[in-house]
């Protein structure tokens, strides 16, 4: 567990100085890539093709069968491929505030070292706007009464320790 | 745009790569930002820890940029109440959307998935319809 925290904690590191670098966090060239009718700015689409670049082969061989990562018993992907309602219109709400602000949430989380106004109180705009879902859509278990008030939700009886439940989820 | 942005996209979109490969060949998971911040605040034995690390690597990393590039955080001229609302929507349609730019956009469409490749395409389109709205009607920025 140790080793993968700190996996994590040198990939977060990598991951926001990619984010910095690339231009990312600067939201006035996110708009500026989005809005095409203005004096667009594409240079942020080839964040995502270098990310992609790079990424795609190891995720191609993590969907293998016999496929195991280094730390961990087995890879947690999402396993849903169903196009439903709710993907589409979760993603369409995103998109809308993204374009509106400049900021999805990694971007805005690295941001916060900058102690501006406009990103804390977009920050926590973000966290509300997640436990809103959370209040509002959790799924069943997530209310069940049997469970002990206080209790962290994953001491309920349905959900199975260390491994969490399978999501249709890109987590 | 000039080369240079352009070299620093590609460069720093190999980093986000880099980070990503890691968490998936190393840890088994998906460095998708909105589900590892959501993962904490519905939390779930076994996975809190690696996600308040990977937030703290990237709040680090955000202090070595502010201390080495304080321009990597320019920001943007947006008035307070569109601030909140989008903050709001970006929250909520992260988690309905099961995902966000990372989630979907670099590990969902390395992995092909059909789904990430619908919502990249959704919130790439919605977030042109906002920045378009904001920007030239709300602001009435003409095309400058």
């Amino acid at each position: 567990m140790k080793r993968m925290n700190l996996v994590a904690f040198v990939s977060g590191v990598l991951f926001a100085l990619g984010l910095g670098l690339s231009g990312m966090t600067q939201p006035s060239k996110v708009i500026a890539f989005l809005d095409v009718f203005g004096a667009w700015d594409p240079s942020l689409a080839f964040v995502m093709v270098g990310a992609i670049a790079v990424h795609m082969g190891f995720a191609r061989s993590a969907a293998r069968p016999a496929a195991r990562p280094l730390l961990a018993e087995r890879f947690l992907l999402p396993t849903s491929t169903r196009i439903d309602a709710k993907l589409v219109t979760g993603a369409a709400l995103f998109g809308l505030g993204w374009g509106a602000a400049g900021f999805c949430p990694g971007p805005a989380i690295v941001s916060l070292v900058s102690l501006s106004w406009t990103t804390v109180l977009f920050v926590a705009a973000m966290l509300a706007g997640m436990l809103l879902h959370t209040a509002t859509m959790a799924r069943p278990r997530a209310r069940l009464p049997a469970a002990p008030s206080g209790a962290p939700r994953s001491a309920s009886p349905l959900t199975i320790p260390r491994t969490a439940a399978p999501q249709g989820d890109n987590q | 745009m000039t080369m240079q942005d352009l070299g620093l996209a590609l460069a720093g979109g190999a980093l986000v790569g880099l980070s990503a490969s890691l968490m998936l060949m190393l840890n088994g998971r998906v460095a998708g930002i909105s589900g590892i911040v959501g993962g904490l605040l519905q939390p779930q034995v076994g996975e809190v820890s690696w996600r308040a690390w990977f937030l703290a690597g990237l709040l680090a990393g955000g202090a070595v940029l502010f201390g080495t590039r304080p321009e990597s955080f320019a920001t943007a001229a947006v008035p307070s109440a569109v601030i909140v609302v989008a903050g709001l929507f970006v929250g909520f349609g992260t988690r309905l959307g099961s995902g966000c730019t990372s989630g979907h956009g670099v590990c969902g469409i390395s992995r092909l998935s059909r789904r990430s490749i619908a919502a990249t395409l959704t919130f790439m389109l919605s977030g042109v319809v906002a920045a378009y709205v904001v920007q030239h009607v709300l602001l009435a920025r003409g095309p400058s």
